[in-house]
């Protein structure tokens, strides 16, 4: 079969791509994009390493066909700092020592992201279950969901 | 030696410093990096827990187009059966046949051979075409079934008392008279646990990228717990020497023991080098369920007697764990950490290894330590309800402290266990009430802690900037803690510092990333190498002064005179001593190689509240806090950090995670569905307190931190369900169907 041609937009830039009807979107942004901050820890939807966001929905890119990028608008770990700027996620993250490895960092940011843009003041518990679709094993997540809630709350505090 | 140190990074939560490149989402991981002409390669595996093979036909598949090269056993360096060659503490008899299969397939995702093709799609079809001829043997699971007298034998070599046996290694550690011992106890209790075999669970599959040149060099991207363990494993069962092997170490998501042996290097290695181009293979999460880790699945009998004043008497433990395939289970850790936090006088530990029809076991986080932990602080509980004493004074009034001597051999040293077990008292956490349906559970647990090979390179850059670089792969923020070290020593901002993995080529031999060995060891090489550097810097300053170098002292990024005896001169910065440094003997830097020793064992002791849903069968951690003694946390977020991943571990390996085989010999949950590790919303706040009782023996006082906390967990669960729902569980895991089924018998609330 012959190759898709799909017209997208990823972390706010146009762009073009060829790939196969049955290709992952996860593996297209790694393999094809040199996007390889979203990782593949299962390709079943389980880890949440592949996280990203399609038009302001998180999705696990390891479930999406790349195809269905089409006409969409796609943001992943890469574009969260803007300009060299790190977001304060990023930043808390770094300060509150909330990753060890790495691998599961980039999706973690991701899903935060998009829990902070539809729910700014989160209790712990709907961080938790927002994040339930993220897996780490070496943090026990007890300084991830402190630094979400941190920022969460200094978010709100430079909005005032 | 005249440098002052202000203690001003020492303890401090710095920004670690490869942290921008991983929430950036740029740090490379092993499956990260592509090379211009790069191909794919894929593993055959057996799909029989244990079979003959008499032949391998791979000729439809190298027939196929866009197939490069394909490997069978015959490519991989064969080491006979007859003759133990060690790497370590692996056997590469052992290690050449579980990369790939030689005259037997031992496990249902054994490699049989591996291609290397222009796609991955090519390359699983051109698997799908090679012939293998199989012939079907008996198999066995179960430690209970591979013991049997008429149990199938992996290994025909092997003999067990006289005969051939599935039972490849005994380990016995004996103090006092255990008979007379338990002749003296008022209360004798003996129970028999089971474990299930737990993945690791590292989030990044294994994963490789290798180049071979047409003249052999060969160069290593791949993610380990060593890259110089990569280089050795892969020169041996490739026969290329190890000087042609550049192994770069990848950024690597997550080990925990099970990336301290390769599996794709050598099979990438030989693709590489028949084909021509650089190949790079990633395991799928089914192929780490099936064919990688996963630790033992074991059988524990323990029996300990106790006087009615609460002095353990005598201590017995029996402890058979599962080896898979190939011979290594961790029965040193099992037999040996299990009795260690306590003084007991009559101690009997004795360790099976048994091999049968699984993956290889591989390390996983205090290897065996936390299976005999279970069993022995479960019991334990038991005999400190018996004599109606609380758990923890139970445990103070026979703690081992200085000048114990271990049933293991040691003579403790100053450790801090008591320590651990009073700031447990003490905790908040202890004197909270519990409510109905709640119980708390306490357990403690040692790990050996290591020392070993390490080396260590600190240049001064010609902007008067430090760069180190290291020998060992960085899983948890190991990084933090060198600059810390070394910014500390200089007496300079942290920032400053530059910490970097070198690869084999690049940086002296190096040992594991293993045994929680990598701060204590590579600290202290990367001490003794600045403190040659600042001892440079202070003869340069004494040059220039026209002062004897003694009289010189290093404060706070500049050499001063060391008292006004010495003269009065302005303060010499390590910006002015580079700048100067063509002109005054040449670049500044050193480099150390050690075989460190000194790594102290350490203590932990964990407190766990659940609540059990008694018509769901769920347990459910609701509070927990870690008490460990860490010697001195030089980054306490990434000591903090080790104690809750740790205690997250066990919480799975308590509650829900376990491999589960069909009865075709094949594993049935193979991926993070149904294997089930904890999940965000499946915990609380993980609460620590460190303890620091300063190492001796160690420049900055560490001792290693990442092991012990895996070790008391399951216990402390399965004592807090105990106390929840007046039911002893002694099976793992306690997940919610095997709750209920043991809840169905009458139910006896603990006193609230």
């Amino acid at each position: 079969m012959a190759k898709l041609h799909v017209s997208t937009t990823v972390n706010g830039e146009p762009l073009e791509f060829l790939c196969e009807p049955y290709e992952t979107m996860l593996d297209t942004l790694r393999n094809q994009l040199a996007l390889t901050g979203s990782k593949e820890g299962c390709a079943s939807g389980d880890c949440g390493a592949c996280s990203i966001t399609l038009d302001d929905r998180l999705v696990c890119s390891c479930l999406m066909l790349a195809a269905e990028a089409e006409g969409h608008e796609i943001r992943t770990i890469e574009g969260m700092a803007r300009g060299g700027r790190l977001h304060p996620l990023q930043e808390k993250f770094l300060e509150q020592a909330a990753l060890q490895c790495g691998i599961c960092t980039s999706g973690m940011l991701v899903a935060s992201e998009a829990l902070l843009a539809k729910n700014p003041e989160p209790s712990e518990e709907e961080v938790r279950f927002w994040l339930a679709g993220n897996l780490c094993r070496c943090t026990g997540y007890d300084k991830i969901v402190r630094a979400v809630l941190e920022t969460a709350a200094e978010i709100r505090e430079a909005a005032q | 030696m005249n440098i002052v140190v202000n203690n001003k990074w020492i303890g401090q939560r710095t920004i670690r410093p490869d942290g921008v490149d991983k929430v950036t989402g740029r740090a490379a991981f092993a499956a990260d990096t592509a090379m211009p002409g790069m191909i794919w390669g894929k593993v055959l595996r057996s799909p029989h827990p244990h079979a003959r093979i008499r032949g391998i036909d791979i000729s439809k598949a190298e027939r196929l187009p866009g197939v490069k090269a394909v490997v069978t056993s015959r490519d991989v360096v064969d080491f006979p059966l007859d003759k133990s060659v060690m790497l370590g503490i692996q056997d590469m008899r052992w290690m050449c046949r579980n990369v790939m299969a030689r005259d037997k397939a031992l496990f249902p995702g054994h490699p049989v051979a591996a291609v290397a093709a222009t796609t991955e799609a090519i390359a699983a079809r051109a698997c799908e075409l090679i012939e293998v001829d199989y012939e079907v043997q008996p198999f066995s699971i179960e430690i209970d079934d591979a013991i049997k007298p008429d149990a199938p034998i992996l290994h025909e070599l092997n003999k067990f008392e006289g005969k051939p046996s599935n039972i490849v290694g005994q380990l016995e550690h004996k103090k006092g008279d255990i008979e007379a011992g338990f002749k003296q106890a008022d209360v004798i209790i003996e129970r028999t646990f089971t474990t299930r075999p737990v993945h690791q669970g590292y989030i990044e599959p294994h994963a490789c990228l290798i180049s071979v040149t047409a003249d052999g060099k060969t160069t290593i991207w791949s993610s380990s717990q060593g890259q110089f363990m990569v280089r050795a494993m892969t020169s041996m069962l490739t026969g290329i020497p190890q000087s042609d092997i550049r192994a770069i170490p990848a950024e690597i998501g997550g080990g925990f023991g099970g990336k301290t042996i390769v599996y794709l290097e050598p099979l990438a290695t030989l693709l590489a080098k028949k084909s021509g181009r650089p190949v790079k293979m990633v395991m799928t999460r089914e192929e780490v369920m099936r064919a990688t880790g996963p630790t033992s699945g074991s059988k524990s009998t323990v029996k300990i007697g106790a006087k009615k004043d609460g002095t353990i008497v005598a201590a017995q433990g029996t402890f058979y764990l599962q080896a898979g395939a190939f011979p290594g289970s961790p029965i040193r850790g099992a037999a040996g950490c299990s009795f260690a936090p306590y003084d007991i006088a009559n101690v009997l530990s004795v360790g099976y290894d048994v091999c049968s029809n699984r993956s290889k076991v591989a390390a996983y986080r205090a290897p065996g330590a936390p299976i005999g932990a279970y069993a022995v602080e479960c019991v334990l509980d038991e005999v400190a309800e018996s004599l109606n004493m609380d758990p923890l004074d139970f445990r103070l009034k026979n703690a081992a402290k200085q000048g114990t001597k271990a049933a293991h051999g040691p003579v403790f040293p100053r450790i801090g266990y008591i320590e651990t077990l009073e700031a447990a008292k003490n905790s908040p956490h202890y004197s909270t009430p519990t409510g109905k349906l709640q119980g708390r559970g306490v357990a403690s647990g040692f790990w050996f802690n290591a020392g070993g090979e390490s080396s260590a390179q600190v240049n001064i850059t010609e902007d008067g900037n430090v760069v180190v670089t290291t020998g060992h792969p960085d899983i948890g923020g190991s990084r933090a803690g060198i600059a810390n070290v070394c910014a500390e020593l200089l007496g300079i901002d942290y920032r400053r510092v530059s910490v970097i993995i070198g690869d084999t080529q690049t940086v002296g031999f190096s040992n594991l990333t293993g045994g929680s060995r990598v701060l204590f060891a590579s600290s202290m090489v990367v001490t003794q190498a600045t403190e040659k550097v600042i001892n440079t810097l202070r003869e340069r300053a004494a040059k220039v002064w026209e002062i004897d170098p003694e009289a010189v002292k290093w404060e706070n990024g500049a050499a001063h005179p060391a008292s006004p005896n010495a003269g009065q001169f302005e303060p010499l910065t390590l910006e002015d001593l580079a700048e100067k440094a063509p002109q005054q003997g040449g670049p500044i830097g050193a480099g150390v190689q050690l075989n460190t020793q000194g790594a102290d064992g350490g203590f932990g002791t964990h407190i766990c509240d659940v609540e059990v849903d008694i018509e769901l069968g769920i347990a459910r951690v609701i509070k927990y806090t870690a008490v460990q003694d860490v010697g001195r946390a030089v980054h306490p977020g990434y000591v903090e950090g080790q104690l809750q991943g740790g205690v997250a571990q066990g919480i799975g390996w308590a509650l829900n995670e376990e491999y589960i085989y069909r009865s075709d010999g094949k594993v049935d949950n193979p991926g993070f569905l149904d294997y089930r590790m904890p999940v965000c919303s499946d915990l609380p706040m993980l609460d620590t307190i460190l303890v620091e009782v300063p190492n001796p023996k160690h420049p900055q006082g560490v001792k290693g931190v990442g092991e012990v906390p895996l070790v008391p967990v399951m216990a402390a669960v399965a004592n807090a369900i105990y106390r929840a729902t007046g039911k002893r569980f002694y099976a793992l895991p306690m997940s919610p169907p095997k709750v209920l089924e043991g809840l169905q018998e009458p139910v006896q609330q603990a006193a609230e």
